[in-house]
């Protein structure tokens, strides 16, 4: 096996690896990152639950070769917010209830957070459409989308 | 097992890639297909060059009149290009359609059609706009129709071992002509299409000079409707008239009984009240009316 240095920034560090070439991204942040914030839910890009932001973009991170992340900007739940100072989508979706047992959230969160990071002024149509792609088996999507309107009226206040 | 990963600046680098490979390494562009197809055995491969770092491939631009889409462009660029919303929106609207937001993001337009799935929402769009692909190989460039780089179902007949498509190009809607998109599917979002339509029309003098009409899933590919199109040649543009020719799109449809997609029964029955409303609302994006 040709084993492969991998660099790129990771939430915000710049970070050198060694990757096989098929190892897929989830699983490096995962096992050999330990970052396991980021969730692998069904490995085939329909629940969401491994959504990391790629260059300002939410992508599937099941379904991304580690080594396309060569020279990338990857951003994890890890790397957004911490206990002591919550991203408001991770405060939004504390305070309203946006949450059951939790596996979907930190897929939900990079989703809205991608989106946030565009807009801070959503339609409830660009919130639908970006969490479209982020499965929640607990419960509905109305609480999930009321915290995301949220976060951003926060996000306005702030800026 | 994947042995190398390799990242080509230039197009004729990525193709000396392959070709040093002899037909063990192959093209990832966003990789949402291929990557499910490689565990389960369906692509074998040892090696894949990525094209994202060929700046020239990730463009969308327009030259004379012709819409040029680099392969390395994802759905959601083409999605959300003012240019692609206003010279193709049957092209904008199935870009936006294809599985999900974070897919969109990765997936790639030429990729689509690359995949051959007969009911690739972008590829059926194409067809519908007269798309031409441009693929770099060994022996220099060639062209293809899209409609005919379909050798049967997810046949392609681009090699992606030794080929790489480098854009996917299409006349602009000129003023007097229209596209539009219609899709059947279960829910809105993350579904297979149980039926896609897209149509380009041009329009003159209160009747229609050409259309070009193109369904699936009904075939092993995007199929011409092509006795419709037909039909529609110089004719009147009325409600009598486009409700004839939507019935007529069934001569060339054949769906299948699908769990997924349902019936064939039922897609017979539906196919043409979809390319009804696709055909009205060309007619209307072309500045024309159906009375």
């Amino acid at each position: 096996m040709n084993l492969k240095i991998l660099k790129f920034t990771l939430n915000g560090e710049p970070i050198e690896i060694t990757v096989s070439p098929d190892d897929m991204l989830v699983d490096v942040l995962r096992d050999k990152l330990e970052l396991t914030g980021t969730k692998k839910g069904c490995g085939k890009g329909e629940c969401g639950a491994c959504t990391v932001i790629i260059n300002g973009e939410a992508v599937n991170s099941c379904l991304v070769p580690a080594m396309k992340t060569m020279g990338a900007n990857v951003e994890t739940i890890e790397g957004i917010g911490s206990p002591e100072k919550f991203h408001p989508v991770q405060e939004a979706f504390m305070d309203l209830g946006a949450i059951q047992c939790g596996f979907c959230t930190p897929g939900m969160i990079m989703s809205a957070k991608a989106l946030l990071d565009k807009t801070t002024s959503p339609t409830s149509k660009e919130i639908k459409r970006s969490l479209s792609g982020n499965i929640c088996r607990c419960t509905g999507y109305v609480k999930i989308e009321e915290a995301v309107q949220a976060a951003a009226e926060k996000m306005r206040e702030k800026q | 097992m994947l042995q190398d990963y390799l990242f080509p600046e230039t197009i004729s680098e990525a193709v000396s890639f392959l070709q040093n490979n002899e037909g063990q390494a192959r093209i990832i562009a966003g990789g949402t297909d291929l990557l499910l197809d490689i565990p389960e055995g369906k692509v074998k491969t040892n090696c894949l060059v990525d094209i994202n770092r060929i700046s020239e491939l990730k463009k969308i631009t327009m030259e004379d009149g012709v819409i040029y889409i680099g392969a390395a462009v994802t759905h959601n660029q083409v999605a959300g290009s003012e240019l692609i919303q206003e010279k193709a929106a049957a092209l904008a609207c199935a870009a936006s359609c294809v599985g999900s937001h974070q897919v969109r993001n990765s997936a790639t337009v030429a990729g689509n059609v690359c995949n051959a799935q007969p009911a690739a929402d972008t590829a059926v769009a194409l067809v519908a706009l007269g798309a031409t692909v441009e693929i770099a190989t060994p022996d220099g460039t060639q062209y293809a129709l899209v409609e005919k780089t379909y050798a049967g179902v997810g046949k392609s007949t681009i090699d992606s071992t030794c080929q790489l498509v480098t854009r996917v190009s299409f006349p602009a809607a000129r003023k007097n002509q229209g596209t539009a998109f219609v899709r059947l599917h279960q829910r809105n979002a993350l579904a297979l299409p149980m039926l896609n339509v897209a149509v380009m029309v041009e329009l003159a003098g209160g009747r229609f000079k050409w259309a070009r009409i193109c369904m699936a899933p009904v075939g092993p590919g995007p199929m011409r409707a092509l006795s419709a199109e037909q039909a529609l040649k110089d004719a009147e543009i009325t409600p009598e008239v486009i409700e004839k020719a939507s019935r007529a799109v069934l001569e060339h449809a054949n769906p299948r009984n699908s769990a997924l997609r349902g019936s064939k029964e039922y897609r017979t029955s539906v196919l043409p009240v979809l390319v009804r409303r696709a055909l009205e609302q060309a007619v209307a994006n072309a500045g024309g009316t159906c009375n």
